[in-house]
């Protein structure tokens, strides 16, 4: 199946008072349609700036220096940013992690659900039919009373329960959630898992679900992409990125997960050792310096991505076939 | 460029016993009006005063005046908004209930009552700015301390046994002074030109002290003899008011945690 | 073992409103309680894990204990000293043997002040002379295992995780019997986290502390506490040891937050949700047992008669009436 997103190569640099930060280093990423994938990593792994990279949100001192972005068989670099507003309001839509990112606080549910549908020809009525059915599909209680409220009047789990409905309901054909349960309780991040299941069904969009949560990326994706220091160090379906992880970087993040660790064991395990400087890169793999399995060729060259199995990439020497 | 203009000021104040190149207060008569030459390089004044000099140290007594009045009020207000901030919840209200009195009273009916109290003279006028600008300081300074009370750092310092006085003067001062003193360097031309406007009512400066506010009076009065007073006494004011705000924008620059990063 | 930390019937209540707002609304009670009738103790050496949501009171508990919340009634006893009604300035002392970690480590860390001025102020704040700041601090820094270069750096230079480590370290100076953690592990990376709670552990072998650890992170605090409390709505609805906890809740509430727990494996997906609702209001809580709104297993008596604690047989106490054990 042709891929609905296509990223292929992209690298992003920013420039700094330091000099040129590396944030994305050729990063491959096809997401094909109706699939959830999810990216893991762990902080300045480059997940956020690969979401504004495909958002078209990149900041003012970041350039992409090599690659390509293709949505829908289109190339997204370059485009103006009316095309950008049209692209980010039918057929791309963000969760973000905190709902409030995406509710204005001074205009109601329904003036905001409204508007958001300005593309669509259609009387106000039946956009308020709409959006009200949107709220009833989220689990929001009394919508038709409901959608006259402003966003401080409801919790945070609710509201992120209407930044959903919202992205939803112009039907993307992709859904980007970033962390979208991190500021929640973990009894509402399951309800909130729970309801994008369900939604599943009705929404025949992809999802790229980025987080940092094991355990949400086991719950919920089809696939995954591990990033590591601005790499995709290895994307595999889901479960064979849980029973047979192969990057030295996915193992060691799987064993240091406390849900995994079934023993009462009190010393935890850890990855030695710190991420890299991005503006000062070494020559060889980006993660030799922490890599229980590192040989001389990991120092001597950086390693280029290596398919071990069908849809399993890897980018690491140990799966080398020369 | 608004360092390099105060910082002219500041050497011309300081020296204006060198750089005059008369006495400001003889007067010759048989001298008035001139317009600028050689020999009085802004010309004189009605009284044959050579203005040139009037206006070096007329810059003196603004920039002394605005220094005092406005580290005065910075004190005051530093130190009554942080009580107001930190200190318990009576004394806040009762120092906002003052705050609000005072920025409510016009400062010039306030100006004009004090200087019927007490007559004209600098000290007046520097009461009069201190008292108008302290809530100005205080507001800020007990809004930026209401917030940061409750911030972790502050609990943190609490939960070590750390007392308020260490708390606001370790830990807030450190915070508030930064923002503050843009401000401050902000509202010093302001005291300048309320100084020159009080003199030029006639409620400042005693003549024949030589201030702005004064030379900019002289010249109101004669307009139609010469241009050359109102251009001496209102030329400095605008490029001092200019000079202070550059500089006010360039520390607000410096400050700024968010450019400063990194 | 003896118990360090002692608390009897703890309340602690904040005005919602202000005085002549609840005239004008006519509201009786312009209070509400975010801790209320807490009991429980940490002994010498032991590790107890406060577990809650957010609003569930677990931050505020800890909080009172160091008096940086007032106290409405009840008891706090450190070492056989009651607490509740010092003065702030008799608190000071009591703040040498207790030492807190607040929750966001950067921000905890005052601003302006370099990591040599954070690590000197505790002896500072407490007139300690006769120490040689300068070698303490350095001593400090390495007992967290931070190298010395750090001891000029500020707070936002710091990451998450070096400026645990400082918190820790500052903590740490005036050599407290016990360390009470907000959340020690919140924002950080899975691989900094296991570094942190593997120092507070080395910590407490070497020092003997004790540790009240507050969190909403079930897989964690199951590695590193003795005993659990877990809190809803300002009360205690069950405590125990942890392992008892984990292999069997007593507590519906505590069964729903363990389920709540994604499973970091693929095969272990839920297509049941446990817990549906969210977190009624501290202004309107519920009558009887406060959980019955959102309790799978809630019976009329539930909705009428508030339960008391029932103590189990294997040392814990839970409040339900029908206790799942």
């Amino acid at each position: 199946m042709e891929p609905l997103l296509d990223i292929r190569d992209l690298s992003v640099e920013f420039s700094t008072p330091r000099g040129q930060v590396k944030a994305l280093r050729k990063v491959d990423l096809a997401v094909r349609p109706g699939r959830i994938v999810g990216i893991v990593g762990e902080s300045g792994c480059g997940k956020s700036t690969l979401v504004s990279a495909v958002m078209g949100l990149l900041a003012g001192n970041a350039r992409v220096t090599s690659g390509s972005i293709a949505f829908e068989g289109k190339e997204l670099q370059g485009l103006s940013e009316e095309a950008w507003r049209d692209i980010r309001g039918r057929q791309l839509a963000m969760v973000f992690q905190d709902p409030m990112t995406s509710l204005n606080p001074v205009m109601s549910i329904a003036t905001q659900m409204i508007d958001i549908q300005h593309r669509d020809s259609g009387t106000r009525a039946d956009k308020l039919k709409k959006a009200i059915s949107w709220l009833a599909r989220v689990g929001i209680a009394d919508p038709e009373q409901r959608i006259e409220d402003y966003p401080h009047r409801f919790s945070g789990g609710m509201r992120q329960r209407i930044a959903i409905a919202m992205a939803l309901l112009v039907n993307p054909s992709l859904l980007i959630a970033d962390e979208p349960t991190t500021a929640l309780d973990v009894t509402l991040e399951a309800q909130i898992i729970h309801l994008i299941k369900q939604l599943r069904a009705e929404f025949d969009g992809a999802i790229l679900f980025v987080s940092h949560n094991l355990g949400l990326i086991a719950e919920i994706c089809d696939e995954v992409v591990v990033m590591y220091a601005g790499e995709v160090v290895e994307h595999a379906d889901i479960r064979r990125l849980f029973h047979a992880p192969s990057h030295p970087y996915t193992q060691l993040l799987l064993t240091c997960d406390p849900a995994r660790i079934e023993s009462e064991e009190r010393t935890l395990p850890t990855i030695g050792g710190t991420v890299p400087d991005l503006a000062r890169l070494p020559r060889g793999c980006i993660f030799a310096d922490r890599c229980p399995s590192v040989f001389e060729r990991c120092r001597a060259e950086a390693p280029p991505t290596y398919t071990i199995a069908d849809g399993h990439h890897v980018r690491c020497f140990l799966h080398a076939d020369d | 460029m608004g360092f390099i203009i105060v910082v002219l000021l500041v050497i011309s104040a300081l020296g204006a016993d060198f750089l005059a190149t008369h006495d400001p207060f003889r007067m010759a008569p048989r001298q008035r009006m001139l317009d600028p030459s050689a020999e009085h390089w802004l010309g004189t004044d009605q009284l044959g005063r050579d203005v040139y000099s009037r206006v070096i140290y007329g810059g003196r007594i603004a920039l002394w005046v605005s220094l005092t009045a406005v580290s005065l009020s910075l004190i005051g207000g530093l130190i009554l908004g942080m009580l107001a901030g930190y200190g318990p919840r009576w004394l806040d209200n009762l120092l906002v209930l003052v705050f609000d009195a005072v920025r409510s009273f016009p400062t010039i009916m306030f100006a004009l009552a004090m200087v019927t109290l007490l007559g004209p003279s600098i000290p007046t006028i520097i009461t009069v700015i201190v008292v108008a600008s302290i809530p100005v300081y205080g507001r800020i300074v007990r809004i930026q301390t209401l917030s940061m009370k409750e911030t972790e750092f502050v609990l943190a310092e609490r939960a070590l046994g750390a007392g308020p006085v260490r708390i606001l003067f370790s830990h807030i001062l450190p915070n508030v002074i930064g923002p503050l003193l843009i401000l401050a360097s902000m509202e010093i031309p302001v005291v300048i030109t309320i100084e020159a406007g009080l003199s030029f009512l006639g409620l400042g400066v005693r003549p024949p002290t030589p201030t702005w506010g004064s030379i900019l009076q002289d010249g109101y009065q004669y307009i139609r003899d010469t241009p050359w007073l109102v251009i001496a006494g209102g030329l400095p004011l605008i490029l001092t008011t200019l000079g202070f705000t550059f500089l006010g924008e360039a520390l607000r620059d410096a400050f700024d945690p968010k450019l400063n990063r990194h | 073992m003896t118990d360090l930390l002692a608390i009897q019937g703890l309340r602690v209540r904040f005005r919602t409103v202000g005085f002549v707002r609840a005239l004008i609304d006519r509201i009786a009670d312009p209070y509400i309680d975010a801790v209320l009738d807490v009991s429980l103790k940490v002994r010498r050496g032991e590790t107890l894990g406060l577990v809650g949501e957010s609003g569930s009171g677990k931050t505020t508990l800890a909080r009172a204990v160091l008096g940086l919340v007032p106290v409405h009634s009840g008891s706090i006893n450190v070492a056989g000293r009651e607490l509740v009604g010092l003065k702030e300035s008799e608190y000071r002392a009591v703040r040498r043997e207790l030492g807190m970690m607040f929750q966001d480590p950067v921000a905890s860390l005052s601003p302006r002040k370099n990591v040599r001025n954070l690590l000197a102020e505790p002896f500072h704040i407490h007139g300690i002379r006769g120490v040689d700041t300068e070698a303490e601090a350095r001593r400090l820094l390495s007992i967290v295992g931070l190298h010395q270069g750090f001891l000029t750096a500020y707070a936002h230079q710091l990451s998450g995780g070096q400026a645990r480590r400082v918190g820790v370290a500052r903590t740490l100076a005036l050599k407290p019997k016990m360390i009470l953690a907000d959340e020690p592990t919140a924002g950080l990376d899975v691989s900094v986290q296991g570094e942190i709670l593997n120092l507070m552990n080395e910590l407490q072998r070497q020092f003997g502390l004790s540790y009240l650890i507050v969190t909403h992170n079930l897989p964690v605090i199951r590695h590193v506490s003795d005993r659990l409390a877990i809190m809803y709505l300002g009360r205690l609805v069950e405590q125990g040891s942890t392992r008892s906890i984990f292999a069997k809740p007593a507590h519906p509430y505590t069964q729903a937050l363990l389920a709540a727990v994604p499973q970091p494996d693929p095969d272990k997906r839920r297509d049941q949700l446990e817990l549906k609702g969210e977190i009624p209001s501290l202004r309107r809580r519920p009558p009887g047992c406060e959980f019955h709104t959102r309790c799978v297993h809630a019976q009329a008596r539930c909705r009428i008669e508030p339960p008391g604690p029932i103590p189990l047989g294997d040392g814990r106490e839970v409040r339900c009436h029908f206790p799942l054990v």
